[in-house]
C-alpha cells in the first residue's frame, strides 16, 4: 500500500509538472506583436460608406450572395456585425449630426495577442508573422469559445451547416494575398484611400502624424494601438470612439491576462491537494484507532460465493 | 410499485431470490417482476406518461438538430454563442454534481462513516450530472464527433476549456470507477469491487483535485469575456473561486433535493438504514451547505468591494442580482440554519431546493441572461432549443431512476449468509407455489382487480 501511494504521488507529480509547464509557458509574459506584422489603418474621416470593401471581400472570399445588393443604403438603418456570410460590414454613426454621418468598417481586428487564439482548446488559431489571425477549420470542434472571448465580436459561425459548421471571420486575405505581400482586397478597392495597408509600426507613425498635422480633424487617439494589447487594424476618428460603436472600456492588457490568475493556480492545486488530502486522511485515521472502520455489512469481500 | 409490494412482491435486494436461487440478470433488470407486471407498473405511473409526451415531441427534434444544423434548432446567434444547452445544461448541471467528490471526501478521507447511507447517492448524482452535462455539450457542439480532438489531435494547453475538457473526461472515468462498486455488487462480480475499493483513496483524492480545478475552470471561462459578463457577475480575480465555492452548497443541496424526492417517490427502494438515517444525514449535509453558502455570500461581496462595483447595485441589473443572492442564497441560508437548529426537516429541505434554484439561476445569469449586457437586445431561446433541453433533462431523470431502481444505491445488497436463513422461515406451501412461476406471491390478475 505504501509503495503504491508513493508511485501514485510520483505519477501525479509528474503530470503536474508536465501540465504546469505548458500552462505557464503559454500564459506568462506579454507579447507585443511580431515586428514585421502588417496592418491596416482606417481613417473614418475619409470613409464615404460606399461599401465597395464589403463587395470586394465577398468576391475575394467567395462568400454567398448578400440579401440586398452592396449599393443598398438601407442597411445603414441598423448596426450590423460580421457574420459567417459577411466578414466585414460598414456601419453608419452620428446620422443626425450636422457634420454628417461617420462610417466605420468592422471586421476582425487581428489582435497582437488574440483572445480567440488563447481561448481555443484545439489551437485552431494562428497569429502569423505577417500579422493575420488565421483559423484551421480542420480541427475546430465548434465550442464557440472564441466567439465568447472576442472583445470585438468578430467571429461568425455558420450555424446553417449541419455537417461541417466552422467559424468564419476576416483572415486579412492571408491565403490569397497577404502571404504574397499583397494588400487585402478591401484595402485595394477603397476609392477614398480610407484604408492604408502597411507595417503596423509604420501605420502607427502615420496615424499620429495625421493627428499632429490636422488636430481639428481627429480626436487624439489611435484605436487599436493599445486596446487589448494592440491590434493590427488601427482606427482614426473625428469624434469620440464611443460614439462610433467602439468599446472604449477595454483594458490595454490582452484578454489572456485576465485568465492568468486561474491558470497559475492550476499547477499549485495539482501539486498541493494530493499531499494535503492524503495527509488529512492519515490524520483522521490515526485518531480513530481503527475503531470506526468501514462498515462491512455490504462488503462482498467477506462473502465470496 | 408500491401497490405490488403491498401485495407481497419481494423487492430485489440480494443476489438470490426467496428460494435461495441465484437471480438472473433479466430478473434483476425487471426488478423481480414478470415482463407483463413490469409493463403494468410502468403504464400505471402517471409520471411515465409525462415523460412519454416529452420524448414523443423531443426526440424527433433532437434528431432533427443533427440533420438540419444548429440554426434550425437553436437561436444560432453570433452574439450569444452559448445558449440553453451550455448556459443551463453544462454550467448548471456541473455545480449540482459536485456532491460526488464532497461526500467521497467526507466518507473516505475524513472518515465520516455516518454519512455512508447517502454516499452512493451522492456519487451517482455526481456521475449522472457530469454525464448529462456532456450530453448537453454534444448537442451544442458544432461538430460533436470531434469532441476527442483536444485529447488526441490538436492541443491548446493555454485555454481554460482545454483544462475543462481534460478534467471532465478524467473525472468522469474516476466517477465511473467510484460508482462501479455498486454495479459490481449488483451483477455479482466481487473481484471487481475489491479492485476498485483498493484504489478508493486515490480515486477520491483525484476527484477533489479535478473537481476543484474544473468547477473553478468553468468560472474562469468567463474571464475571457471581461466586458461581456455583467460586472456584478464577473470578477477577474475571484471568478473561479465564486464558481467553485457556490458549487459546494449546490452539490450538497442537490443531494438533499434528490434524496427527498426518492424517499417520497420510491420509498420501497430505500432500505431501513436509508430511511432511518436520512434526516440525520440531511442535517449534516445542510450544515455543510450553510457553511458553503455563508462563505459564498462573503466572497461574492468581497468581489464587489474589491472592484468597487457597489454603484451597479442601484440599477435594474442590480435588483436582479439582489434577487438572485437573496432568494437563492441568503434566504436558504437562514431557512437551513433555522431548520437545522430546530430540527424542522421540511424547512431544511425547502432551503435546499432554493439553494439549487439559486445556483442554477447564478449560472444561467452569468452565461445567458446578463451576458452581453451592453448589447441592446436579449436572446430568448427559441422553442426547439427549449424542447431539446427538456428532452435531455427528461432522459437524465429516466436514467437516474432506472439506476436507483436497480443498483444498491439507496439500499444495501444483502449478504449470502443472511439469505440462507430466509428460506427456512418461508412456509413450504408458498415455496412450492413460487417455484412454479417466477411471480412472487401476488399475481397479475389479483392486482388488477384490487386496483
Amino acid at each position: 500500500m505504501k509503495r503504491r501511494n508513493f508511485l501514485k504521488a510520483c505519477l501525479i507529480g509528474g503530470t503536474t509538472i508536465a501540465l504546469g509547464k505548458t500552462n505557464k509557458g503559454w500564459a506568462s509574459g506579454s507579447f507585443e506583436g511580431y515586428p514585421e506584422a502588417m496592418g491596416v489603418l482606417v481613417d473614418t474621416t475619409r470613409c464615404i460608406g460606399c461599401r465597395s470593401c464589403e463587395a470586394a471581400c465577398n468576391k475575394e472570399q467567395k462568400l454567398p450572395e448578400p440579401d440586398t445588393s452592396f449599393d443598398d443604403p438601407s442597411v445603414f438603418q441598423h448596426d450590423r456585425r460580421p457574420t459567417a456570410k459577411a466578414y466585414t460590414v460598414v456601419n453608419s454613426y452620428q446620422k443626425g449630426q450636422p457634420s454628417g454621418p461617420v462610417y466605420r468598417k468592422v471586421q476582425c481586428n487581428h489582435c497582437n495577442e488574440p483572445a480567440c487564439l488563447t481561448s481555443c482548446f484545439v489551437n485552431a488559431y494562428t497569429k502569423t508573422q505577417e500579422g493575420a489571425v488565421i483559423y484551421n477549420s480542420k480541427v475546430c470542434v465548434g465550442c464557440r469559445n472564441c466567439m465568447i472571448a472576442c472583445p470585438f465580436n468578430a467571429p461568425g459561425y455558420d450555424y446553417d451547416s449541419a455537417t461541417n459548421p466552422v467559424v468564419k471571420k476576416c483572415i486579412l486575405c492571408y491565403d490569397t494575398r497577404l502571404k504574397y505581400g499583397k494588400p487585402p482586397a478591401c484595402v485595394e478597392i477603397c476609392p477614398q484611400e480610407a484604408l492604408t495597408f502597411g507595417h503596423r509600426a509604420d501605420l502607427l507613425k502615420l496615424a499620429h502624424e495625421r493627428i499632429r498635422a490636422t488636430p481639428d480633424r481627429y480626436v487624439d487617439h489611435v484605436y487599436g494601438e493599445k486596446e487589448v494589447g494592440g491590434t493590427s487594424w488601427l482606427y482614426l476618428a473625428p469624434v469620440g470612439f464611443d460614439k462610433l460603436g467602439f468599446d472604449t472600456t477595454l483594458s490595454n492588457d490582452p484578454i489572456i491576462s485576465n485568465v492568468k490568475d486561474f491558470l497559475g493556480m492550476v499547477p499549485m492545486v495539482l501539486s498541493i491537494w494530493p499531499a494535503l488530502f492524503s495527509g488529512i486522511h492519515l490524520l483522521c485515521k490515526n485518531q480513530e484507532h481503527g475503531e470506526h472502520g468501514h462498515d462491512t455489512d455490504s462488503n462482498q469481500e467477506d462473502t465470496k460465493p | 410499485m408500491k401497490k405490488m409490494i403491498q401485495h407481497g412482491l419481494a423487492i430485489v435486494d440480494s443476489p438470490y431470490d426467496d428460494d435461495g436461487k441465484k437471480r438472473t440478470l433479466v430478473n434483476k433488470l425487471l426488478l423481480g417482476l414478470t415482463p407483463s407486471q413490469y409493463l403494468l407498473q410502468a403504464f400505471r405511473n402517471p409520471f411515465n406518461w409525462i415523460l412519454a409526451a416529452i420524448f414523443a415531441v423531443g426526440i424527433p427534434i433532437l434528431i432533427g438538430r443533427f440533420f438540419f444544423g444548429l440554426a434550425w434548432a437553436t437561436s444560432g446567434s453570433n452574439d450569444y454563442p452559448w445558449g440553453l444547452f451550455l448556459g443551463f445544461g453544462l454550467f448548471a448541471m456541473v455545480p449540482l454534481s459536485s456532491s460526488g467528490f464532497q461526500l467521497g471526501t467526507a466518507c473516505e478521507i475524513f472518515g465520516r462513516h455516518d454519512l455512508e447511507p447517502i454516499e452512493r447517492l451522492a456519487l451517482l448524482n455526481g456521475l449522472l450530472g457530469y454525464f448529462f452535462a456532456v450530453m448537453y455539450l454534444l448537442a451544442d457542439l458544432g461538430q460533436p464527433w470531434r469532441l476527442p480532438y483536444p485529447m488526441v489531435v490538436s492541443f491548446g494547453p493555454a485555454a481554460v476549456l482545454f483544462l475543462v475538457a481534460w478534467h471532465v473526461a478524467t473525472y468522469l472515468s474516476v466517477q465511473v470507477a467510484e460508482v462501479s462498486t455498486a454495479f459490481f455488487e449488483w451483477i455479482g462480480f466481487p473481484a471487481g469491487k475489491r479492485a476498485v475499493r483498493k484504489i478508493t483513496l486515490g480515486l477520491t483524492v483525484s476527484g477533489i483535485i479535478l473537481s476543484t480545478l474544473h468547477q473553478g475552470a468553468l468560472g474562469a471561462l468567463f474571464t475571457y469575456a471581461p466586458g461581456k459578463v455583467h460586472p456584478l457577475w464577473y470578477s477577474s480575480s475571484f471568478q473561479w473561486l465564486h464558481f467553485f465555492v457556490s458549487s459546494l452548497p449546490g452539490g450538497l443541496c442537490m443531494v438533499i433535493t434528490v434524496s427527498t424526492i426518492v424517499a417520497k417517490t420510491m420509498a420501497w427502494r430505500g432500505d431501513s438504514r436509508f430511511h432511518e438515517k436520512l434526516d440525520k444525514v440531511t442535517v449534516s449535509l445542510a450544515k455543510g451547505a450553510c457553511m458553503g453558502i455563508a462563505t459564498y455570500i462573503t466572497i461574492k461581496l468581497i468581489g464587489i468591494a474589491h472592484d468597487n462595483k457597489w454603484a451597479y447595485l442601484d440599477t435594474g441589473w442590480g435588483q436582479w442580482f439582489m434577487f438572485e443572492i437573496i432568494v437563492g442564497f441568503m434566504l436558504p441560508l437562514t431557512l437551513m440554519t433555522y431548520g437545522v437548529h430546530t430540527r424542522k426537516m421540511a424547512i431544511v429541505r425547502m432551503g435546499a431546493f432554493m439553494t439549487v434554484f439559486g445556483v442554477v439561476l447564478n449560472r444561467v445569469n452569468t452565461a445567458m441572461i446578463t451576458f452581453n449586457w451592453k448589447l441592446p437586445h436579449r436572446e430568448i431561446p427559441p422553442w426547439r432549443e427549449v424542447i431539446i433541453s427538456l428532452t435531455i433533462f427528461a432522459t437524465y431523470i429516466v436514467v437516474y431512476r432506472f439506476i436507483l431502481y436497480r443498483l444498491p444505491i439507496l439500499y444495501k445488497w444483502r449478504r449470502q449468509e443472511q439469505e440462507e436463513t430466509v428460506p427456512e422461515a418461508v412456509p413450504a406451501a408458498a415455496l412450492g407455489r413460487r417455484e412454479a412461476s417466477s411471480v412472487p406471491v401476488a399475481s397479475y390478475s389479483s392486482m388488477t382487480k384490487l386496483d
